[in-house]
């Protein structure tokens, strides 16, 4: 079943452009069907996992690499598989009343459906390589997302800028992994797991880490790898809210906390993990402060979260990932709606600028009430589900230490902004410019307030009832990410003690924030840094184009003679090589034995071909060419092989008359290159002349594997009933091969026939009047 | 005769490679000619010659005689010279199409694609 | 092109060469000949052909458009092979049948020999499209 799920998935996306073409703008509630489907069925695999069954399949691909389809669905993948699969549905409902009949919606579903494919992949994925496939496959869709507005340059951009990123961060990670295989023995996460030992001590760990770490980080987008997901807000807001803040990025975060179990523990890992995650938590936040655009907000806020999350696995603890564990649902939540909601703002208001935004909640109440629980959500207001999860990674930045928990209350801190200025503002409060009060701003139509409203919905009552979470999913989960069983306990209020004064402590300081908020805009825009590598990636990117260039006008000059002239000398270089390190040995016996007429159709051979070579009349050339043919037919003949001896005169003579019959349409020879190059090229001939004969001379004296024609001679007569033993190789030993052959030559036959004939035909075919036109364009 | 064609192989390489090297594309294609030459020979040279004795067996026999020639590399060589007829045709008739889309033979002015 | 011992000496020669290849054909399992050099024989009779009369009445001769020729050939030479896939056996498996001919011996007749007929009429149908290919260029 797992595995039908994800090729379920699969094949909905290839269907999707013929049922977007039929159930037009129906097509989003149709195509949801199967995301819901699946997502009850993640369900149903819940109970399950608490009394230990874990469902695992596995299919051979390639033994003796230890590729395998290996796929499992423990809690932690089924906590990331939820979010997929649902935040899916209600995404596919939410984009078709986005995007109405606007844009060409069936190769956006192909992609979406496509992502959430893979993305399913990535997390039931049992083996390291299989996982890294399905990664790079959602850096593919995350690029078609991204770019889906194809004709804007800057959505351009930033598709590319977010598949080198995230794709070049894959390809590190693929080192890491093919190391973490050779240490642990085996390419099996579930087997990976249990040797957490024998890898933390091996002198490759810290390499392997490294790598690894590099991959989760592009796509999680943590410092310094944070610059792309703010560019890819190019992407419509469907694909922001799934890809950009529910999903995808999470890949890097799901990865940590899936290996956790092998790397993690070192205090490298802490400081690494826990240190990039809080680092980019703050910085996350702070970038925040000057944006003006809700989706831009919500960006910043998003590599804060990831962040919070990536800090919560460095620490490592139970209550740490038990909090990991919370904040990404939670976030999956409340991230979403507000990315929904932003983006009915944007399609009814048609701005996305929160100065220019206010009051809306009299013209969009569904989008209001959504919006407004995510937001206390977000902000960490007792009783939403954000509050809970909150709590827990206060609490396990407690226990680390004050540094810890005064980072973690920094970070909530500015969420408390955001959640204010994005989820609140521009509902409840008047508008910061006055703008002329649009007409037509009406609530945005059903598809688009069914998400914000069951998500923002499902942010109050998961917080309100967090031990719906607590047994099910949160404990199957922390079970998987830690190794033992885990029992958890999850309640909505843990009474009055140290952690919820410092909860109601942020809070108070981020609405008082808020209050200062158009001050703290004007700070802001002073002190705008711009942090982190985009800058050197766009350097990087041009010195690529730069020497792309110098390297294909060197290297692809265009001069055939000079591509042959170093295929040529790389041959003689290797080939005397190879004849240098035999080192001679003793040549083998060779027979002075000849006769006359032998030695008469050598020199025959020689002259004609050397005729071929100087003549200066293109018959000449072709004749002495045939005569070289004829001699050599001969050779075939006087030693034992009639058959070559046939087929070879009645080739060369069929030669002979194509190059006659070619040669009414060809221009005559012309001396064309200068008498030094001429020197040059006999040189290049004598010398890979000279090495051909020391290689047949030493190539017919030795065998070094045995050879197979004593099969074919014994078996031909018994086994293929045939006589002539060369007819019987060609027809029935090695049939497949002839037929390959015959093949090869219909086709060069087609490609004659093709080049001569068709645009003969075309011009009959035209008329006389664009005949001459054709010939015009395309003789010239 | 194993003292004579490697020699006679040799020179067939030399020249062939000289033709290859020649800017007009007629020339090119006879050195492609001489080249195939050059390389079944190389085959059939390379895994030993014997005289006359073809390996057909007889039909008063049930087993070939030793000596024989080898019929392996002829098979191979068979294939070998139907295929080069093929690819001698096709790159005629690329010569011709070319010839007729940029008015000259020389290889040095087809060098870029937009004649 | 069109002298007349050229002519008289073609209109004889084709026939001849024609049933020459289907010799060398038919021959090529036990003595030297097989499908590539018949295919050949007969294309280079009807190539002789077309030069003493032209291109047109060589296809007015040959009837079928080479162009056919090679479409059976190899279709004939891929349905040899499936034949023994149906029967549960490698692709390209020989199968042999004999028929006893009295005191003339025994006939064998297998799939081989209809896989050379295959590879006889491709390459026949390959030289005559590059052949008339060639000559009809104007």
């Amino acid at each position: 079943m797992l595995i039908v799920a994800v090729i379920s998935g699969f094949g909905l996306a290839f269907l999707a452009p013929t049922i977007c073409r039929f159930a037009k703008q129906k097509s989003g509630w149709w195509l949801a069907i199967l995301p819901v489907f699946l997502t009850l069925y993640f369900l149903t695999l819940l109970p399950g996992l608490a009394s230990g069954q874990i469902p695992a399949l596995s299919y051979e691909w390639s033994k003796e690499l230890g590729l395998t389809f290996a796929f499992r669905a423990d809690g932690l993948s089924l906590a990331f598989a939820l979010l997929v699969s649902g935040i899916g549905a209600l995404v596919a409902i939410y984009a078709s009343g986005y995007f109405g009949n606007k844009a060409p919606i069936g190769r956006f579903y192909l992609w979406l459906f496509f992502f959430m494919a893979s993305m399913l992949g990535v997390v039931f994925s049992d083996n390291l390589i299989l996982l890294f496939v399905f990664w790079e496959l959602t850096s593919l869709s995350s690029f078609m997302l991204i770019g889906f507005e194809q004709e804007r340059e800057e959505a351009r951009a930033a598709a590319i800028q977010a598949l080198l990123v995230t794709g070049s961060g894959g390809l590190v990670m693929l080192a890491g992994f093919v190391l973490l295989g050779q240490i642990g023995g085996t390419l099996e996460l579930s087997a990976l797991l249990l040797k957490g030992e024998s890898v933390s001590t091996h002198p490759l760990y810290l390499a392997v880490l490294i790598l690894i770490l590099i991959g989760a980080f592009t796509k999680s987008a943590q410092v310094p790898f944070h610059f792309w997901l703010p560019n890819a807000m190019q992407a419509p807001t469907p694909v922001s809210t799934y890809l950009h803040a529910a999903t995808m990025v999470k890949a890097g975060v799901y990865l940590l906390a899936r290996l956790s179990l092998v790397l993690g523990g070192s205090s490298f890992w802490f400081w690494a993990v826990g240190g990039i995650g809080a680092l980019t938590m703050i910085l996350g936040g702070y970038l925040a402060f000057s944006q003006t655009d809700l989706k831009r907000y919500l960006a910043y806020s998003t590599i804060s979260a990831l962040g919070s999350l990536v800090m919560a696995i460095g620490i490592g603890s139970e209550t740490a990932l038990k909090a990991m564990v919370l904040f990404l649902l939670a976030h999956g939540l409340y991230k979403g709606t507000l990315f929904l909601v932003t983006g009915a703002i944007d399609h009814e208001c048609k701005t996305r600028d929160v100065r220019e935004l206010g009051g809306l909640w009299r013209s969009m109440p569904y989008n209001a009430a959504g919006s407004t629980l995510a937001a206390l959500s977000m902000a960490g207001v007792p009783l939403f589900f954000g509050f809970v999860a909150k709590e827990y990674l206060y609490e396990a930045a407690y226990k680390v230490g004050a540094f810890w928990i005064s980072l973690a209350i920094i970070g909530a801190l500015l969420n408390v902004f955001i959640a204010f200025r994005v989820g609140i503002e521009p509902f409840w409060l008047p508008s910061q410019i006055e703008v002329k009060p649009s007409k037509h701003v009406h609530e945005a139509p059903w598809s688009m307030r069914i998400g914000p409203l069951i998500l923002g919905g499902l942010s109050l009552l998961l917080g309100l009832f967090p031990q719906i979470l607590g047994r099910s999913i949160v404990s199957s989960a922390l079970t998987a990410a830690l190794g033992r069983p885990v029992e958890v306990k999850l309640a909505a209020w843990h009474g009055v003690n140290d952690i919820f004064l410092l909860s109601l402590l942020t809070l108070g300081l981020g609405v008082g924030l808020f209050a200062v908020r158009q001050d703290l805009q004007r700070i802001a825009e002073k002190v705008s840094l711009r942090w982190g590598l985009d800058g050197l990636y766009k350097r990087s990117l041009d010195f690529l184009f730069t020497l792309a260039g110098f390297q294909t006008r060197t290297l692809q000059h265009g001069y055939l003679r000079y591509y042959l002239i170093t295929i040529i000398v790389a041959v003689v270089a290797i080939t005397a090589g190879g004849l240098w390190r035999w080192g001679g040995g003793t040549l083998p016996y060779l027979s002075w034995d000849i006769y006359f007429y032998e030695l008469g159709i050598a020199v025959i051979i020689v002259l004609s071909a050397f005729m071929a070579t100087l003549s200066r009349s293109r018959l000449g050339a072709v004749a002495a060419l045939g005569v070289a043919g004829y001699g050599v037919a001969s050779i075939y003949l006087l030693f034992g092989a009639p058959d070559l001896a046939m087929t070879q005169f009645l080739i060369e003579s069929l030669t002979v008359v194509l190059f006659v019959l070619a040669f009414y349409h060809l221009p005559n020879f012309a001396q064309l290159t200068p008498k030094r190059e001429r020197l040059r090229d006999v040189f290049i001939a004598l010398i890979t002349g000279g090495l051909m004969t020391i290689f047949v001379f030493v190539a017919s004296g030795i065998q070094i594997h045995p050879t197979i024609s004593p099969f074919f001679v014994e078996n031909s007569l018994p086994l293929a009933h045939g006589r002539n033993i060369v007819n019987v190789i060609l027809v029935d030993f090695r049939g497949l091969d002839t037929l390959g052959e015959i093949t090869v030559l219909a086709i060069a036959g087609l490609g004659v026939f093709a080049l001569l004939k068709l645009r003969l035909d075309l011009r009959t075919a035209k008329g006389k009047k664009s005949a001459e036109e054709i010939a015009k364009g395309g003789d010239q | 005769m194993e003292m004579v064609l490697p020699f006679v192989i040799g020179s067939l390489y030399a020249m062939a490679i000289y033709m290859l090297l020649r800017r007009s594309l007629v020339k090119l294609l006879i050195g492609l000619g001489l080249l195939s030459h050059a390389s079944n020979l190389l085959i059939f040279t390379a895994s030993g010659l014997t005289r006359f004795k073809a390996p057909v067996i007889p039909m008063t026999a049930e087993q070939l005689q030793s000596p024989h020639a080898d019929p392996l590399p002829q098979a191979l060589i068979l294939t070998a010279i139907v295929i080069s007829f093929g690819v001698t045709a096709f790159a005629l008739a690329l010569a011709y199409r070319a010839y007729r889309s940029v008015n000259t033979d020389d290889l040095d002015q087809m060098k870029s694609t937009d004649a | 092109m069109t002298s007349l011992i050229l002519r008289t000496m073609v209109r004889l020669l084709l026939p001849l060469l024609l049933m020459f290849s289907v010799f060398l054909l038919l021959r090529g399992h036990n003595e030297p000949g097989g499908g590539f050099v018949g295919g050949l024989m007969a294309a280079t009779g009807f190539a002789l052909f077309s030069i003493a009369f032209g291109s047109e009445t060589a296809r007015r001769i040959l009837r079928i458009d080479p162009l056919a020729l090679i479409g059976v050939g190899l279709s004939l030479a891929l349905l040899t092979g499936l034949i023994t896939l149906g029967l549960n056996q490698p692709f390209l498996t020989g199968i042999w049948f004999k028929f006893p001919l009295g005191s003339f011996g025994k006939l064998e007749l297998g799939t081989p020999l209809l896989f050379d007929l295959g590879v006889y009429l491709t390459v026949w149908g390959v030289t005559l499209t590059i052949v008339f290919a060639l000559e009809e260029v104007k």
